[in-house]
């Protein structure tokens, strides 16, 4: 890093050393907690207590400590009455399942203990999924034990059975059927096979149903583009990657799926015969999104630009290729005309992807692809992928339909319009003209609450469904733990109106034999086991779509802008939250957003040069407002962002969704403009933004846990220098002694550790860690790690063991003291996963007074809670800053109403971990309960422990497979081998200058560039 | 359920194998009898009148004639298919549930059976004795420990009152000898008592004296009260259900693991289902209130709350099957001689000194264990002495806290 001419810094106060950075940079934990002396308040914004309360409250306790140990509890043991077959009380039981909501989909295993799902992994049977998960499908485990769910049925917002549900219910609908009258099913995209024949059944039956499907972050225009199916779409086929706005790392369609093909084209080695060669990424967009700050080149344009980009892309590369260019405005973006050469040039073997909606901006992507040669390979059209199926355009006549009064019934399928369509109010407005409404929502939310009937669907981990993600590739569902609540699924509920016999196990299960199966080599229980049945081979087509690329320009010229010095507003979805389907789920709110590192909000960011012309700094709350729709946000300030453009994310605003999702943000879905004939996430027209003199603090945990002022922090080098040495861009610390110079690991107080059995270390490849975080929640979910909410993270006490630090770099010169101190246009970006790095000259294992931190024998840095004594030198002595400290008892505490304050959300608790209480220490204990349990289960089979088989719960999520875990002691394993590999090359330890000698290794970044001045 | 019913048939092979081996052996002798009769029949039958999943045998002798005995036991099904009036009651009176036939048995090892039965009850404190009365004698003598040993202690403490005054009164008396002279005014003997009493108290080394060793005891007390805070050795706190593990576990010899179905494969032993306790209870002594508060259990599905007796803190891990199964410790190790027990108690402290010594001492069960062989290997590099669990981190804090 000191040879790489660079300045990195996590945010623009580090930047500029506001007073409030400074302040804090030394202060390991915020302010402590007593010194608010306000009363009434509550616990987190600083305890009210007293010295005279305090010293009551201890008298008290004393007594009450003393009276309690005289006579210890009865505690009870209550086993079975008749023990199911498969389950034996503290052995853990894993089911092959399926998550699906909206659009997403992963094939997972579902681990139970003592019959509560606990823990959600990827299936690796699944050549779709590939076993890897979003960060939400990591946390809809916790959804599912969320006691802000429906009970049970409600009939005209009352608690009612099913059976009168039923009854009248269906004499209603058998009335308006009668009459004729229109009948509308509404659903966000639905994956399920068996689901649509169900509905079917009930169309049948009812013959004037229409069934209306909408996506909240829809790919209309992508579907239209490809005459109505989304086609796959293969990045690890790629050499040159562009993308116009299109979050495909983050948020785009399937970002885990889309992740993973994308690092096995950034995977490079070190040795002599190492893979030396990269896929070039390209972006362009308005926002800076996780993909990119993943890119190896970026530039920005304003929303109003988009189509005009497609546009000049095409053109650029029509030009190269010798075919017709289209008129157009053309845009000069920087690096258009290099990412147009490289597309041509690595022909067959390169992408063109967009985020926009917009129907004619698909198509003249669609046309470039073609000239470039995706289709056949980089993308096939001969299979229909079945992520996303809505039609706007059904949609928003359907909306129209409804306020025209046309409408008889209507069924949500758990779809909530309300909230998440652009026209969510005029809908609302026009629901009391339907005379019959029914929502299948699991909770009350926007759209159930106004619907007469509720009808509350089971959680998916409670039902039995099925899926085809895409065409031929089949995946089931099945139920991990009987409904918590009175809950019924929405297909025995639809089965039921439409007077069949309303068991869908035995539905699914017939629908399998007879229809998917087809009595072939595979057995129903096989495929259920399996958790996936895919018969067929892939079927490549090379079909590009015809497009007329005249029309579609035609139309992008009328929609869109060269020059607009308008305030714009770009709608994006954020990687953690995503449309906002389980905001109520404290992991995701608490999840800091990869590029902002803000949690528990939404926010208008704005770039620098923007905030100094409107005169707004970060956290001033603004008034925004466009066609008539106004918000009260505060304002962040985000580099690498278009200028003049404020960008909002979904998912936010929620009203009716719970305790940890109302009133926090705001909602910006009706932001999001129709453009020919989609719901495109842009808005040009009429912007204002006024301030409205407040303030509000955004949750951001950017400069938490600040290694300061050290050096080999982060490395990085471009591919150039990259394949002429392995070294280059390498730091390597040296010390001046009596003797000369010696590398810093050469000089030791310490005697090291000898390690005769396991040796556990981690490699972490920083080139392909895309920083999207599924690790931390799947961290949280296996480490009961607490929630502690929006004003404790603002006091910089957020709990997380693993954080992701995200690191801007200046692209002014070292000498330039003046340039540095402005935060860049358009930074270069470095995600690097912190974690406890379990060295072996550990200085928090000299400080700490009563050794409740040692060092194993298998080379862990050991945390014991129950002999911490919280004096919190570890944490000061860490120079990482991984350890956390427990200020409150985050899981007994109404104070933290986070799902955990009651009996049911902490179901969830991995009952193997220990809960920590108010008063102690904790960080990564790199999950020594797996390892512990991997040991014992090799003991028991009299064998050593196989390489893979003991996994951290964050590097079996990590959708890139950036992290090895394994024993360094045991030649064969993975981690050796690529240590011995990349010992001499990319592989470094992070602040090697105070040789701590960690056991967590990191590898350099290598960015595919041509040289290291370039932006 | 599938491992449960393998223990099952285990347990019944286990049951038909001891039957072949004793009919092997012959014997007239009514000791020999004994061994047929505990390894044959006392699943079934109890030598007293009590009726177990049989009849009670006490004074077979008297009511048949040992030809319809040989012959019964040889084969029932022929003798009621035969039409033999008593065979055919004895067959409804027991809901048509026909006895094993033992067509091995030679007329004299079922004479030494008759013997035995006799004898059994001819002598009234055999060890013999039913389930019941011993069930019934097990809570009086469990708190009378506790009460003895206070008791003793009270005794103690009069015996070493008396031994001080005596004392007392000798040296007084033998001052009073020796100073006559000095002290000739002759006090009597509680006031110059009191006197010296006085004076010591007045000394101010005496003073220090006491308060420091007063001290001193207050703070070892303290200190072991401290200590003993959390410890429950020798906690047996009485059940729901008067399970006696001295009978199941004592006399059937039913293995730990029938019941305890994870104490080989899992962290926790766990406490059988109730449809355990059915595979044998559904005919064997259903009238007993006891068992059929179990039946009365599944009938209302409610759970039996039994009550635990070995509690580990939330913060300690500990995983059976390391010890039982990767260790091959035995269950007694810890949990004592719990098939001596009629009412199950804490026999070991519990504690992490507990532990900790046990970690010290125990050679690790390495042998043909793959796992270990490197280890032992390198350890044999350097040691003499045999690998120990603390040699492989078995001190360590995470490898029970975390």
């Amino acid at each position: 890093m000191e040879n790489s001419n660079k300045r990195y810094w996590k945010g623009i106060e580090e930047l500029t050393n506001e007073p409030s950075f400074v302040k804090n940079i030394h202060n390991e934990f915020g302010n402590m907690p007593t010194e608010n002396d306000s009363k009434g308040e509550s616990l987190v914004d600083g305890s009210a207590t007293h010295r005279r309360d305090f010293l009551k409250m201890l008298g008290f306790g004393v007594a009450a400590v003393s009276l309690a140990a005289c006579e210890s509890p009865v505690k009870n043991t209550i086993p079975y009455l008749n023990k199911p077959e498969d389950v034996e009380p503290t052995i853990a039981n894993w089911y092959a399942s399926t998550y699906s909501d909206g659009g997403e989909y992963a094939s997972i295993l579902v681990k139970t203990r003592e019959g509560r799902p606990i823990k959600i992994e990827g299936n690796k049977s699944s050549s779709v999924s590939k076993g890897v998960l979003s960060g939400r499908a990591q946390a809809s485990v916790l959804s599912l034990y969320d006691n802000e769910k429906l009970k049970g049925p409600q009939v005209g917002g009352k608690s009612a059975d099913w059976a009168q549900l039923d009854k009248e219910f269906t004499a209603k609908l058998a009335a308006a059927a009668a009459k004729g009258g229109q009948i509308r099913i509404v659903s966000n995209s639905i994956l399920s096979p068996t689901t649509k024949k169900v509905i079917a059944e009930f169309t049948a039956k009812y013959p004037t149903t229409q069934h209306v499907v909408y996506d909240a972050n829809p790919a209309y225009g992508l579907t239209q583009a490809h005459g109505g199916i989304l086609p796959n779409i293969d990045f690890s086929q790629a050499k040159t990657i562009v993308s116009i706005g299109a979050d495909f790392l983050g948020s785009w369609i399937a970002p885990a799926e889309f992740a993973a093909q994308w690092a096995v084209t950034r995977k490079v080695g070190s040795a002599k015969d190492g893979k030396k060669t990269m896929s070039r990424h390209f972006q362009f967009e308005s926002i800076l999104s996780n993909t990119g700050a993943n890119a190896d080149y970026r530039s920005t344009y304003k929303p109003s630009q988009e189509g005009l980009v497609a546009l000049s892309l095409h053109n650029a590369v029509a030009k190269l290729s010798g075919a017709a260019s289209i008129s157009g405005a053309n845009i000069k973006l920087d690096h258009l005309d290099k990412a147009a050469t490289d597309l041509v040039a690595s022909k067959g073997a390169s992408i063109i992807v967009s985020g926009s909606n917009d129907p004619e901006v698909q198509k003249i992507i669609a046309a470039t692809n073609s000239l470039v040669g995706a289709y056949g390979t980089t993308i096939n059209t001969g299979l229909a992928v079945h992520y996303r199926q809505g039609n706007d355009m059904a949609m928003s006549s359907f909306i129209k339909e409804a306020a025209a009064g046309s409408i008889a019934a209507v069924i949500f399928y758990n779809a909530n319009p309300v909230y998440n369509h652009p026209m969510g109010a005029a809908l609302a407005a026009a629901l009391p003209k339907i005379g019959l409404s029914l929502a299948t929502n699991d909770r009350a939310d926007e759209t159930a609450s106004l619907c007469q009937f509720i009808a509350p669907d089971s959680h998916y981990l409670e039902s039995w469904n099925d899926a085809e993600p895409k065409a031929g590739f089949y995946s089931l569902t099945q139920p991990t733990i009987s409904t918590i609540f009175k809950t019924r699924q929405a297909q025995s509920s639809f089965l039921t109106w439409a007077g069949l016999a309303s068991d869908f196990a035995s539905y699914l299960e017939s629908n399998w034999e007879k229809n998917i199966l087809k009595g072939g080599a595979v057995a129903w229980k096989n495929a259920l086991h399996d958790g996936v049945f895919e018969p067929n081979a892939v079927n490549i087509s090379a079909a590009s779509p015809s497009v007329d690329v005249a029309a579609s320009a035609a139309a992008i010229n009328k929609s869109y802008s060269a020059s607009s010095t308008n305030l714009e507003i770009a709608v994006y979805e954020k990687v953690g939250l995503g449309t906002g389907s389980q905001a109520n789920n404290p992991w995701l709110q608490e999840f800091p957003e990869p590029v902002s590192k803000a949690c528990w909000d939404n926010y208008a960011a704005i770039s620098q040069p923007t905030a100094t012309k409107l005169k707004l700094a970060q956290g001033d709350l603004v008034e925004v407002s466009a066609k008539g729709y106004k918000v009260t946000l505060p304002v962040l300030v985000q580099p690498g962002q278009a200028q003049d453009t404020i960008a909002i994310a979904i998912g936010y605003g929620r009203a009716k969704a719970g305790k940890s999702a109302d009133g926090v943000g705001v909602n910006a879905y009706p932001f999001i403009s129709e453009i020919n004939g989609a719901c495109v996430g842009i808005n040009t027209q009429g912007v204002t933004i006024t301030p409205t003199g407040e303030t509000k603090d955004i949750a951001q945990t950017q400069t938490h846990h600040t290694v300061m002022a050290r050096q080999a922090v982060v490395q990085e080098t471009v591919l150039g220098s990259f394949v002429k040495d392995p070294l280059s861009g390498r730091y390597n610390p040296q010390i001046s002694t009596a003797e000369g110079k010696k590398d810093a690991t050469d000089i030791s107080l310490w005697n090291g550790h000898k390690y005769n059995n396991h040796a556990w270390g981690m490699v972490i490849d920083l080139n392909t860690c895309t920083g999207c975080s599924a690790c931390v929640i799947s961290c949280s979910a296996e480490n009961n790690v607490p929630v502690v909410g929006r004003q404790e993270v603002i006091n910089r006490r957020e709990m997380h063991w693993m954080r992701i630090d995200r690191y801007y770099s200046s692209d002014a010169e070292v000498e330039d003291l003046k340039g540095l101190e402005i935060a860049s246009d358009n930074p270069e970006v470095v995600f690097q996963p912190m974690l406890c790095q379990h060295c072996n000259n550990a200085p928090c294992e000299t400080v700490c007074p009563v050794l409740a931190t040692t060092h194993s024998s298998e080379g862990l840095n050991q945390m014991t809670y129950n002999r911490c004594i919280g004096t919190r030198y570890c944490a000061n002595n860490c120079p990482y800053k991984v350890r956390r400290f427990n200020w409150f008892r985050y899981f007994q505490t109404d104070d933290f109403d986070f799902h955990f304050n009651n009996d049911l959300g902490r179901m969830v608790i991995n009952p193997d971990v220990t809960v920590r209480s108010r008063g102690v220490m904790e960080k990564c204990s790199m999950c020594v309960q797996r390892i512990q349990a991997g040991k014992l289960e090799a003991k028991k089979e009299k064998r050593r422990p196989v390489d893979g088989e003991i996994q951290m719960a964050c590097a079996q999520s990590c959708p890139t497979n950036a992290i090895t875990f394994g024993d360094m002691n045991d030649p064969s394993s993975e981690i050796s081998k690529l240590l011995e590999v990349e010992k001499e090359g990319r592989a470094y330890h992070v602040i090697e200058e105070i040789n701590v000698k960690p056991n967590v290794s990191y590898l350099m970044k290598v960015r595919n560039k041509d040289s290291k001045k370039e932006a | 359920m599938f491992c449960k019913k393998s223990t099952l048939v285990t347990f019944l092979f286990s049951i038909a194998l001891l039957f072949a081996t004793a009919s092997a052996s012959y014997s007239q002798d009514a000791a020999e009898g004994e061994s047929l009769f505990k390894n044959n029949c006392a699943a079934c039958h109890n030598t007293s009148d009590e009726t177990l999943v049989g009849p009670g045998l006490k004074g077979i002798s008297e009511r048949r004639p040992i030809e319809w005995i040989v012959s019964w036991v040889h084969n029932p099904q022929a003798m009621i298919a035969s039409g033999d009036k008593y065979a055919n009651d004895l067959y409804n009176k027991f809901n048509k549930a026909a006895m094993t036939p033992y067509p091995n048995f030679t007329e004299g090892q079922i004479k030494g059976i008759v013997a035995y039965i006799d004898a059994a009850n001819a002598a009234p404190a055999a060890p013999a004795a039913g389930a019941a009365p011993a069930a019934g004698a097990a809570p009086a003598t469990a708190p009378s420990s506790g009460g003895m040993m206070e008791l003793l202690l009270v005794g103690l403490l009069i015996i070493m009152v008396l031994v001080l005054i005596a004392l007392l009164s000798i040296v007084n008396t033998l001052s009073k000898l020796s100073g006559s002279e000095a002290n000739a005014s002759g006090k009597p003997f509680f006031q110059s008592l009191s006197e010296n009493a006085k004076s010591l108290a007045a000394n101010s080394a005496v003073k220090t004296g006491v308060i420091v060793l007063a001290l001193l005891l207050g703070g070892k007390a303290t200190i072991d009260a401290a200590y003993g805070v959390g410890i429950h050795q020798g906690y047996a706190p009485e059940q729901p259900i008067k399970f006696s593990h001295k009978l199941h576990a004592g006399e059937y010899q039913i293995n730990c693991n029938y019941c305890h179905t994870g104490v080989y494969e899992g962290k926790g032993a766990n406490v059988p289902s109730a449809n355990i306790c059915m595979n044998c209870h559904n005919a064997i002594k259903r009238e007993s209130p006891e068992i059929q508060k179990i039946y009365s259990a599944l009938e209302k599905n409610e759970p039996i709350q039994w009550v635990r007796v070995h509690n580990l803190p939330d913060l300690a891990y500990f995983n059976h099957s390391q010890h039982t199964n990767v260790g091959a410790l035995e269950c007694k190790s810890c949990h004592g001689e719990v098939e001596k027990m009629e009412v199950v108690e804490q026999r070991s402290s519990l504690t992490m000194g507990w532990c900790i010594d046990c970690h010290r001492q125990t050679d690790v069960n390495a042998k043909g264990n793959a796992y270990y062989d490197k280890l032992v290997e390198v350890h044999n590099k350097d040691s003499k002495t045999p690998l120990k669990v603390q040699n492989i981190g078995g001190l360590e804090c995470s490898k029970c806290h975390y």
